[in-house]
């Protein structure tokens, strides 16, 4: 049972990871970016073939995966999505979904449509056991690691200069940029900046989700969820979404492991029931 | 009031009269059993990604819904024609196809009330995740419907009893471009109703549809119901032809290619869905070809382009070609009612 809630716990870090970022871009632009799955991909492509082509110890891999994957998404942002802001959401849509299978097709072509893992250290497998729960070393990390990211984002972004500005900019971008903050600055630091988290979650993820050219589509949904029923405003409504969403989906693979994935999809649907305009009120009143 | 309302009529009258334009489509579209006997089954599938496309015109065309989930209706109506198939529940195909038209639609009047909900995102949201769920139902239960093995052993009886399907797909084809034309002309009629005019109110502003007095919610309802219909018709359809259901009719893949399709030929009148799935297919096969295991690639990159170049763009470009075809229609019109001035009626 307790290891049931730990693990769910190291999952849904592992998605708040994933999602956090989507949920501030989608929040600061009203952008609906269905291809944010695929720079978590990159991420954990990029740890493969750091760790285990060349050789580049863990530890030193995660960061360079954090690194590659935010300049990727700069790069992105300052060459395509800066022209599909404001457009239709159809045509949002279009053209993530585009960039997605984009993406699946190239990593197919270049690195095999097999399923990749990651070469993790000697020291971080195998389990702890403490008062009779058994918890996985490499969960523990990736808890300790996500929780850090939560504690440092939230500091950023109640405390910093740069996160005033986010803040300012989410909440009316007409405003900010009368008190001349610079929107158009502070977005792409911030996709970039989300990008990179997704990339590092799919680096610490490859061993627990898998990483194969279909992982944008497959935890798409997931990334969605969290958005939904977490909300933009702030980032403690994605990150207790995703820690409720990490702890049914695990819960439910392992108790009903029938209906599988059904669960979640349930309460998701259950949710936009329950609170239809609630969860995303902010978006739609402006 | 009653002059606006014969304006109203004659207007509707007008619009929903068959241009020779349209009558040359299906004359060629039909032709075609007899011209390209050697590419029956492309034929086939372009017939039946061409009413899938119809269905999803008609709410994200003519109601403003953007659905990612299309495929529910399609894989759920497929997944049922096979099961009555293959358990000989009913064994007729065109009484199996209402029958999966019907049973889609109820399952689309069924989630529509989710999809009134929310925004956009939120109906983004649920259509994807209502196909996603009934995937994973199909998948948890193969040991009715196969699982990813497929659902096999279905063998369609002959249609009406006399037109048994063959394996060059003449008699399946014939029928798909029946059951296309029949399920066309009923949208037709849809569109070009007052109904379809107030759903065209709706999607231009929801707030103003509902301050002159129209249901908006209702009207929802009903086309998205219609819609779910033919997708399910569109199902059944594939099922019948190719004797076999498989997973994959639920993937995000079918939705996301459907509204390429919509795209490519334009959404918001009806000939988009049937003239996108031609070109659509043609430009697949000619991928395919090139390049058979990454022709996802350039699917994407066809999307990407689109959006970049911009649809009013590409819009304005095509429109010199789009007037000189109306030209030529209208001055066909006028003929013809030159011919009925100069040869009286009672000859």
């Amino acid at each position: 049972m307790l290891t049931i809630l730990f693990d769910g716990v190291a999952y849904g870090m592992l998605l708040f990871v994933l999602a956090c970022g989507l949920s501030v871009t989608l929040g600061l632009m009203n952008f609906i970016n269905l291809a944010h799955g695929a720079f978590a991909m990159a991420g954990g492509y990029c740890t493969v073939i750091l760790v285990n082509r060349l050789g580049v110890p863990f530890a030193l891999g995660l960061p360079i995966a954090f690194l590659v994957t935010a300049a990727l998404g700069g790069l992105f942002e300052r060459t395509l999505y800066v022209h599909v802001y404001g457009r239709s959401d159809l045509d949002q849509v279009l053209f993530t979904i585009g960039l997605v299978f984009m993406s699946v097709a190239a990593v197919d072509y270049v690195m095999g449509s097999s399923q990749q893992f990651v070469l993790i250290p000697r020291a971080l497998q195998g389990q702890f056991i403490v008062y009779g729960v058994g918890m996985s070393k490499y969960r523990l990390l990736i808890i300790l690691i996500c929780g850090l990211l939560t504690v440092a984002l939230q500091l950023m972004i109640a405390k910093t200069r740069f996160g005033s500005r986010l803040r300012a900019a989410v909440d009316d971008q007409r405003v900010a940029r009368g008190l001349g903050i610079n929107v158009g600055a502070v977005f792409t630091v911030t996709f970039a900046f989300g990008s990179g988290l997704a990339g590092l979650g799919g680096a610490l993820g490859a061993e627990i989700l898998g990483l194969d050219p279909t992982f944008p589509l497959k935890y798409l949904i997931y990334f969605l969820i969290v958005v939904t029923v977490g909300g933009t405003s702030s980032i403690t409504g994605p990150f207790l979404a995703s820690i409720l969403l990490g702890i049914a989906d695990v819960a439910g693979k392992y108790y009903v492991p029938k209906l599988g994935a059904f669960v979640i999809y349930t309460i998701m649907i259950a949710v936009l029931i329950w609170r239809p305009q609630g969860l995303f009120a902010r978006g739609t009143a402006r | 009031m009653a002059p606006l309302a014969t304006d109203v009529s004659a207007y509707l009258a007008r619009r929903a009269r068959w241009s020779p334009l349209e009558i040359a489509f299906w004359m060629f579209a039909f032709a075609t059993i007899w011209l390209f006997p050697g590419k029956h089954l492309i034929l086939t599938e372009t017939a039946i990604l061409a009413l899938f496309a119809l269905s999803l015109d008609l709410i994200l065309g003519y109601a403003g819904i953007i659905s990612l989930g299309q495929a529910a209706f399609f894989g759920f109506a497929g997944y049922f024609s096979g099961l009555i198939a293959k358990y000989s529940i009913v064994n007729e195909p065109v009484v199996a196809l209402i029958l999966s038209g019907l049973v889609a639609a109820a399952l689309g009047f069924v989630t529509s009330f989710l999809v009134l909900r929310g925004s956009d995102l939120t109906r983004l949201m649920v259509t994807l995740g209502v196909s996603l769920i009934l995937g994973e139902i199909a998948n948890r239960y193969s040991n009715i419907t196969g699982g990813a093995d497929g659902l096999q052993g279905v063998s369609i009886a002959p249609i009406l009893g006399m037109f048994r399907f063959d394996l060059f797909g003449h008699t399946g084809y014939t029928y798909c471009l029946i059951v296309l034309f029949v399920c066309f002309v009923i949208a037709r009629r849809i569109v070009y109703s007052p109904f379809g005019l107030s759903l065209r109110a709706v999607k231009g502003n929801t707030l103003r549809a509902s301050a002159i007095g129209i249901p908006v919610n209702g009207r929802l309802i009903a086309i998205y119901t219609v819609s779910a219909g033919f997708a399910g018709i569109a199902g059944g359809l594939l099922t019948q032809t190719t004797a076999f259901c498989s997973l994959d009719v639920f993937s995000l893949e079918r939705s996301a290619d459907l509204l390429l399709v919509l795209i490519i030929g334009g959404t918001g009148y009806l000939y988009g869905g049937l003239i996108g799935a031609v070109i659509y297919k043609f430009l697949q096969d000619w991928i395919a070809s090139l390049t058979p295991q990454y022709w996802q690639f350039w699917i994407g990159f066809v999307l990407v382009v689109i959006v970049l170049v911009g649809r009013e763009r590409i819009e304005a470009w095509t429109a010199a070609l789009r007037a000189f075809i109306v030209r030529i229609g209208a001055r066909m019109v006028t003929r013809q009612a030159a011919v009925d001035r100069a040869v009286p009626d009672g000859n």
